[in-house]
């Protein structure tokens, strides 16, 4: 063991856990919708994209981004509402494969329209509060990843208040636990259904924004992103927050370690094989719900 | 069983058999005979994974990727190591119907979106070797793929391709019509209905899984290494996993639980793209939305939702609703 490999094991650990935070906000998103309706959203990489291509545009317009952030956040959750209440509610009833595809169809329109709105360029959103490294332990992290290690810990205590604490947020478990059990004691599950599509939208444009700055941004980046997203989701156990959470940060930190110590072309492989190989082991993922079949 | 030209067997048959022998009137040019060969060809991959999805009521994410293999399988082969092209296509067949049958059992316990998950993973994980190991693939640049031959006779023409890839689709429409009626594809539908009920009913539920498993990724492979021989060069964009969606929505638009569905859904999203190239910028957004269209205004596909609105009285025997579930 050479004196490189602390250093070098800090580096891979925090790279890791900056793209691990940003898979835990896109996962969170995932679940939301997921238990509010039991539908996976293929469109929610569409919401991390357009959350930062607005954002890219909007700074461009010389908007300070203080400003173009909630500008665009709000822009997206209106895409999450429009998509729930134009696409999702008119096909209720039917089956949860008959959703999943409207969903894909929504997140080829989407990006299909951000082809029109913006361009097939890649683009860069400034950091936000500069670029000077800091050092950690011999490693250098970036003051964005502050920015995201900061901000998905803010969002993760405030959901886990407003599921544990608040009326709304309990009428939403509710109905996640049992749809007609909860609209018979008076909830409004049509609401939490077009709520749970508005955080989801917010959840994943903050993620799009907030990764921006590290990795570029385009068109297509919330198909890999989405699709990471939904491995976390299921390796943590679908519609659990604190599997979410922990299985975004495990694919985030495994990915970022194969990448430095096995191979940077099978690093994505390697995250996969490692979410195939828990769920031979554990089939509904690290936190999820082990419920028996009813007949 | 009473067999006539009425039951949706028979009569289904020989009117796929009809469209395909009086579809060459209207095929003026080698363009429509190459969309008409690649319909066919995502038709025998539909009908397969119409039995895995629509029967069995198990999803697959990652079909692209034993179609990829097959492609890729046949291809290396046949055209780095001199291999006849038609051994190699059975060599790739046999490999992915291995892999599919050792991965089969562990991913097919998975449920639902677990499911969906893990096949996913699985073709992802397939894309990425291809994508990567450009020495023996090529890479994301792909590679060139010799003619099919057999003996010394070379299979070139469209028009004699059009042929083949249709007598082999009437051949998978057939054994999937047969399997469905058959035994197992009752035993099928029971576990899709219930995989408990079923068992209790004494069903091997993952024997039974896992056979559908191991047919629908061998269609597609079968279908994977016929196309590389067409078209003579391939790329990882056929293995990717949108590819793997673009399957999937086929079997659902068509009609899921109904094999000519599969055939009608694998047919509308192959030529629709190819219209829909005159839009150019808008071409995306408009495929998004007929999708999302379709799916929203008939739920259950075309085919079942067509049938529904021409016979509302009778219950052709194909379209028997399966389990309430869907995906799950």
């Amino acid at each position: 063991m050479s004196a490189q490999f602390m250093p070098q094991f800090m580096q891979y650990l925090l790279s890791g856990l900056t793209v691990g935070a940003i898979y835990a906000l896109v996962a969170l998103g995932f679940s939301i919708i997921f238990n509010a309706s039991h539908v996976i959203n293929f469109a929610q990489g569409e919401f991390v994209m357009i959350g930062g291509m607005a954002t890219v545009s909007l700074s461009a317009a010389e908007v300070p981004l203080g400003l173009a952030i909630p500008l665009a956040v709000a822009a997206v959750v209106l895409v999450g509402l429009a998509l729930e209440k134009f696409a999702v509610e008119p096909a209720r009833g039917a089956s949860v494969i008959t959703l999943i595809i409207i969903t894909i169809g929504a997140s080829i329109f989407l990006r299909g329209l951000a082809t029109l709105v913006w361009d097939k360029q890649l683009h860069v959103l400034k950091a936000f509060s500069g670029d000077a490294p800091i050092a950690v332990a011999g490693a250098t992290l970036l003051p964005q990843s502050l920015w995201v290690f900061g901000i998905t810990l803010a969002i993760v205590l405030a959901l886990s208040w407003f599921f544990g604490r608040t009326l709304l947020g309990k009428a939403m478990l509710a109905t996640s636990h049992n749809r007609l059990a909860a609209q018979l004691v008076g909830i409004n599950v049509r609401h939490v259904l077009l709520l749970s599509y508005g955080m989801s939208a917010a959840l994943g444009a903050i993620a799009g924004i907030l990764i921006a700055p590290i990795s570029f941004t385009t068109y297509d980046v919330g198909v890999m992103l989405g699709l990471k997203g939904f491995a976390a989701a299921i390796l943590g156990g679908l519609g659990s927050g604190v599997g979410a959470v922990v299985g975004g940060i495990v694919l985030g930190v495994a990915e970022s370690m194969s990448a430095g110590y096995v191979s940077s072309a099978y690093k994505d492989a390697i995250a996969l094989v490692i979410t195939l190989a828990v769920l031979f082991f554990m089939p509904s993922g690290l936190f999820g719900k082990r419920g028996g079949e009813r007949v | 069983m009473r067999q006539n030209f009425a039951s949706p067997r028979v009569g289904g048959m020989v009117a796929l058999a009809l469209v395909i022998a009086l579809l060459p009137v209207g095929l003026s040019n080698n363009y429509f005979y190459d969309v008409a060969i690649l319909v066919g060809l995502n038709a025998i991959v539909c009908v397969g994974l119409n039995l895995l999805i629509g029967y069995a009521g198990q999803i697959s994410l990652g079909h692209a990727g034993f179609y990829g293999l097959g492609a890729y399988g046949s291809a290396i082969l046949s055209s780095r190591y001199g291999w006849p092209p038609l051994l190699s296509m059975l060599s790739a067949t046999l490999v992915v119907a291995a892999l599919a049958f050792v991965v089969g059992r562990p991913i097919l316990r998975l449920k639902g979106h677990y499911l969906a998950m893990a096949t996913l993973g699985l073709g992802v994980i397939i894309f990425m070797v291809i994508a990567t190991e450009d020495k023996l693939t090529g890479g994301p640049d792909g590679m060139s793929v010799v003619a099919f031959k057999i003996g010394s006779f070379a299979l070139r023409e469209a028009q004699l391709w059009y042929w083949v890839v249709g007598a082999l689709l009437l051949a998978a429409v057939w054994l999937a019509l047969n399997l469905i009626d058959s035994p197992a594809g009752r035993a099928l539908r029971a576990l899709h209905g219930s995989e408990v009920g079923a068992e209790v009913l004494g069903i091997d539920a993952a024997r039974h899984k896992l056979m559908v498993f191991v047919i629908s990724a061998v269609f597609a492979s079968v279908a994977g290494s016929l196309n590389a021989h067409f078209s003579g060069f391939i790329t990882p964009s056929k293995v990717t996993f949108l590819h793997s969606i673009e399957l999937v929505t086929m079997v659902v638009f068509g009609g899921m639980a109904s094999t000519f569905g599969a055939v009608v859904g694998a047919a509308a999203l192959t030529v629709l793209p190819q219209f829909l190239t005159v839009l150019k910028d808008y071409e995306m957004m408009v495929f998004g939305a007929l999708m999302m269209g379709t799916m929203i205004f008939m739920p259950r596909g075309v085919v079942p939702s067509l049938a529904r609105l021409f016979a509302p009285r009778r219950r052709p025997e194909g379209e028997r609703k399966p389990g309430s579930e869907g995906a799950a």
